[in-house]
């Protein structure tokens, strides 16, 4: 079928709920997105200012959550949404839950970034886990497009990119169990800079995941657990 | 048992029912004449046995008399023409040597106003079974109590099938109706919105029935209510301008449809 439209319903009331629901996910995935903005600059920048803006943003994200939710419970109850409208809705409220997952690990990130700001040396360290730190953020934001643009290339872009993302976690992994082994005194706060580096790969599986649910939303094909050659080989050729 | 068919020139509906299952009516090819105007355009699609199948599709596009060129009541209609082929358990239901009065037995059919006859309920069901030559009142009994227990009126008339039909609810005498046809051992039940003039206990109701029916019986349902469609049905079939569009099983159908024009319709945005 020829490319999704999810407006122009004959109700106009519909069409505006439909439509206040997707803005309010985008404006939720902004402020998650900047949530990761901020933990990275607190990362790079051994500042611990931006911590309480992050506690704040995260009630304004939790908030949303639920609010949002709320509205897709009820267009469910009065709507009985069908196709591509009702695969919108059930996209929607998954996409809530790892949403809300990622403004958690912002959060965490925030939180080791603030252990970490009295902290001399690691300067390499840091470098490799703001550069994850900016993957992380793009793949949100190139995940969050898709879903505004019901781009399923580019949602198998972003999908592809966690693969990078993992890659470059595991070489990070690496280095600073090798770390941990040389300098044993340095054990607590290498830790806590791979507790941060696994937070940036696990928002990378989180993009992954609103990526599958942009594909249901489009194709209509349930894409979790599959894989990524088995997705592309079952959307077809032109993915 | 039949196959499903090829699909008619035109549109390309996905076939939708998965290969082995057993089909209990098929339209090859149908076509439908009013004089000049042609209300079907090579419709074809074969209906599962015993499963309910709803035929949807916006005002005026075929659905009624698609049911009526199915037990031939276009006949009636002066003017009217048939092409294409009406398979009934296989049968051609337009074979010169069918006969139309078997026919409507197999093929029974139920309208969206309840139409009893003016008689008692015992007698509403025993009609058709007169005609077929049922004497015996042990046998009128027992086929009539188990034709209102198939149409879950049993209880209600038990003690009342000597009243006026007309003295029913409208659920009751919809169900009556219902028995009427089942009394005289169809296999297939056409039901042309049956639930439109029923409350909504009513309507849930009746949609229970069709689910215990569609143990025996096969059932094709046209309704306007998209969610009584996909709420009751095994199988849609979407018609547009006399054209079949789109049939599949209907969970598939109404989450994720092929065909553009069916999406547009079971989501509003179609007139």
């Amino acid at each position: 079928m020829d490319r999704l439209h999810l407006s122009q319903h004959i109700s106009r009331q519909f069409n505006s709920e439909i439509e206040d629901v997707r803005r309010q996910v985008l404006a939720m995935g902004g402020l998650v997105e900047e949530q990761i903005a901020a933990a990275v600059h607190m990362l790079i920048e051994r500042d611990a200012a931006g911590g309480a803006e992050i506690r704040e943003r995260e009630q304004q994200v939790n908030a949303a959550e639920l609010a949002i939710d709320e509205r897709c419970a009820y267009i469910l109850a009065r709507r009985q949404p069908a196709a591509s409208d009702l695969r919108l809705v059930l996209a929607v409220v998954k996409m809530l839950a790892d949403l809300e997952r990622i403004g958690d690990e912002a959060k965490r990130i925030a939180r080791l970034a603030e252990g970490l700001v009295g902290e001399e040396g690691g300067t390499d360290i840091t470098a490799s886990l703001a550069e994850l730190g900016v993957q992380a953020r793009s793949m949100l934001r190139g995940a969050l497009d898709a879903f505004a643009r019901l781009d399923e290339t580019l949602a198998l872009d972003i999908m592809r990119r966690d693969k990078r993302l993992d890659a470059v976690y595991k070489g990070l992994f690496t280095i600073l169990v090798e770390r941990m082994q040389h300098v044993p005194d340095q054990i607590p706060v290498e830790l806590d800079r791979l507790w941060c580096a696994r937070s940036f790969e696990r928002i990378g599986d989180r993009c992954k995941n609103l990526c599958e649910y942009v594909l249901y939303l489009v194709r209509g094909k349930d894409v979790r657990h599959s894989g990524l050659a088995k997705t592309t080989g079952a959307l077809g050729s032109d993915a | 048992m039949t196959s499903l068919p090829e699909t008619a020139s035109g549109s390309d509906p996905a076939s939708g029912v998965t290969p082995g299952v057993e089909i209990a009516l098929e339209m090859r090819a149908l076509s439908l004449w009013y004089g000049n105007r042609q209300v079907l355009d090579g419709v074809s699609f074969g209906v599962p046995a015993r499963t309910i199948t709803a035929l949807i599709g916006p005002s005026g596009c075929g659905k009624s008399s698609l049911l009526r060129c199915l037990n031939r009541l276009n006949d009636e209609v002066a003017g009217c023409r048939v092409g294409g082929q009406v398979l009934v358990g296989g049968v051609d239901a337009y074979a010169k040597d069918a006969l139309v009065h078997e026919l409507r037995r197999r093929v029974g059919m139920v309208f969206q106003r309840p139409n009893p006859f003016p008689l008692t309920v015992y007698e509403n069901v025993a009609y058709g079974l007169r005609l077929l030559g049922v004497r015996r009142r042990r046998e009128l009994d027992e086929r009539i109590e188990f034709a209102l227990k198939s149409a879950s009126l049993w209880d209600e008339v038990a003690a009342r099938l000597d009243d006026s039909a007309l003295s029913l609810s409208l659920g009751q005498q919809q169900r009556l109706v219902i028995a009427r046809a089942i009394a005289v051992g169809p296999e297939i039940l056409l039901m042309d919105e049956p639930a439109s003039a029923l409350d909504p206990a009513a309507t849930l109701r009746f949609e229970e029935l069709l689910h215990e029916l569609a143990q025996r019986y096969t059932v094709l349902l046209v309704t306007h209510n998209m969610q009584q469609a996909a709420r009751v049905s095994d199988y849609t079939a979407f018609l547009h301008q006399g054209r079949l569009i789109e049939f599949g099983e209907t969970d598939a159908l109404f989450t994720n449809p092929h065909q553009r024009q069916t999406e547009d319709y079971i989501t509003g945005r179609y007139g």
